[in-house]
């Protein structure tokens, strides 16, 4: 199904139609599953909301990677929680892609067959428990300054995930600012650990908004249609203001030399991120993205009698109650 | 046969009285599972007393293009609210 829908032609849908459907979309009408929607709507919305879901679950593995390794029992049943919960995101998320007529499997399919991209921010390695830290404060962080604002997403199924997510996120930022701060208040080793995880992430962090909306190919219909609501730019300056401050609170270097308050603008200037190594990342020359695959795809791979099994047995069990009645 | 596990609404009753409440979806291989995986996802942080769950296909849905029809009737029929009567205030509530 949905390759039939990459090959459908947009062209001739009715004018009127989009006419009516624009007129929705700018009264805040929120657009559900059974409701018309153009070809290119739908289109960028399994694109978009696939590609989230996939984030989710392929978040899990950096943090994965450290709760054998978390220094307390209490950080680690903290850090499986935080990781339990991005199960969840993924699955909220793929049930709002397959309210548009795509199912789970073909998702992941396309994801495992690198058709499908996941942030780019998940294919930087964890290397020690500051990056943990790290992540849930500033990943985790940034994460939720854009999907606060895709609440207001004009697909009635995106904007519930959005909400619902919403709920359990600022519990991620809130650990891993706790874990960091409890590093950069400790010993002068532990600090130095602390300050060199937000070196190395804060770039990587910024990015993940995407590139400038001038630069970034489908931002303005998206805008358009809301499925996006604020721009990447926005939202990327929206976390520096944020951020900067809770860096300073921790007694720790900005990352950025160029991080200054404007007063003119009433913002933090900042230095651009080196974009030429975000669009490497995505073509798959980031650190672990050969890994990050491999994982899924074994994950998926080596599951696969398990999800076999379960379903015989459900088949079975109806086909014995059905006889039974 | 496909190999991929059905579709299940789900549906919680929060703490409260109320009524259940549709939460979701999610993919299980049959009711028994649908009803674990509905625990696990969606009342982590004690969103429910209780859990329904429907296979996805087993629900028939009204369509937008419906609308008309459906819902039109209803607008004609101004009596049906109680602000249609003017009742004297002298009688008391009613
Ligand atoms: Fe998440
Ligand atoms: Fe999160």
């Amino acid at each position: 199904m949905y390759a039939q829908m990459i090959t459908a032609e947009a062209s001739d849908e009715d004018p009127k139609l989009l006419e009516e459907f624009q007129a929705r979309i700018d009264r805040d009408e929120k657009i559900e599953p059974k409701d018309w929607m153009p070809m290119a709507y739908r289109k960028t919305l399994i694109r978009q909301i696939g590609q989230h879901a996939h984030s989710e679950v392929v978040g899990q593995l950096p943090e994965g990677n450290w709760i054998t390794r978390a220094p307390t029992l209490e950080r680690k049943a903290i850090l499986l929680a935080k990781v339990q919960d991005e199960a969840g995101h993924g699955l909220y998320l793929y049930s709002a892609a397959e309210t548009l007529g795509v199912s789970r499997d073909e998702l992941v399919e396309l994801l495992h067959e690198g058709k499908m991209k996941y942030s780019s921010i998940f294919n930087y390695p964890t290397l020690n428990w500051a990056d943990i830290g790290a992540v849930g404060w500033l990943v985790d962080g940034a994460a939720i300054v854009n999907q606060v604002a895709l609440q207001r997403t004009s697909y009635g199924p995106y904007s519930r995930a959005m909400i619902r997510i919403c709920k359990e996120e600022s519990f991620h930022a809130r650990q891993g600012y706790h874990a960091i701060m409890q590093m950069a208040f400790g010993t002068p080793a532990q600090k130095a650990m602390a300050q060199d995880a937000v070196n190395r992430l804060w770039f990587p962090a910024i990015m993940m908004f995407g590139p400038s909306d001038s630069e970034s190919v489908h931002s303005e219909q998206s805008m358009t249609w809301k499925i996006k609501v604020r721009s990447n730019d926005d939202l990327r300056q929206q976390f520096v203001d944020q951020t900067v401050p809770q860096i300073e609170y921790l007694g720790l270097d900005l990352p950025d030399p160029g991080i200054k308050w404007n007063e003119e603008r009433g913002h933090y200037d900042y230095s651009d991120p080196d974009w030429s190594e975000f669009f490497n990342v995505i073509k798959g020359k980031g650190p672990c993205n050969v890994d990050r695959l491999n994982d899924r795809t074994n994950a998926w791979e080596d599951g696969a009698w398990v999800r076999d099994g379960l379903l015989a047995h459900g088949r079975k069990k109806a086909a014995a109650r059905t006889a039974a009645e | 046969m496909s190999k991929e596990w059905p579709l299940w609404e789900v549906f919680i009753r929060g703490q409260h009285g109320l009524s259940h409440r549709h939460v979701g979806s999610l993919h299980a291989p049959d009711a028994e599972m649908a009803i674990k995986n509905a625990r696990d996802v969606y009342t982590r942080r004690n969103e429910g007393v209780s859990i329904w769950v429907v296979e996805a296909q087993h629900i028939a849905a009204s369509s937008p293009e419906e609308k008309g029809p459906l819902y039109e009737p209803s607008n004609s029929k101004v009596y049906r609210h109680p602000t249609f009567f003017d009742i004297p205030e002298e009688v008391g509530h009613m």
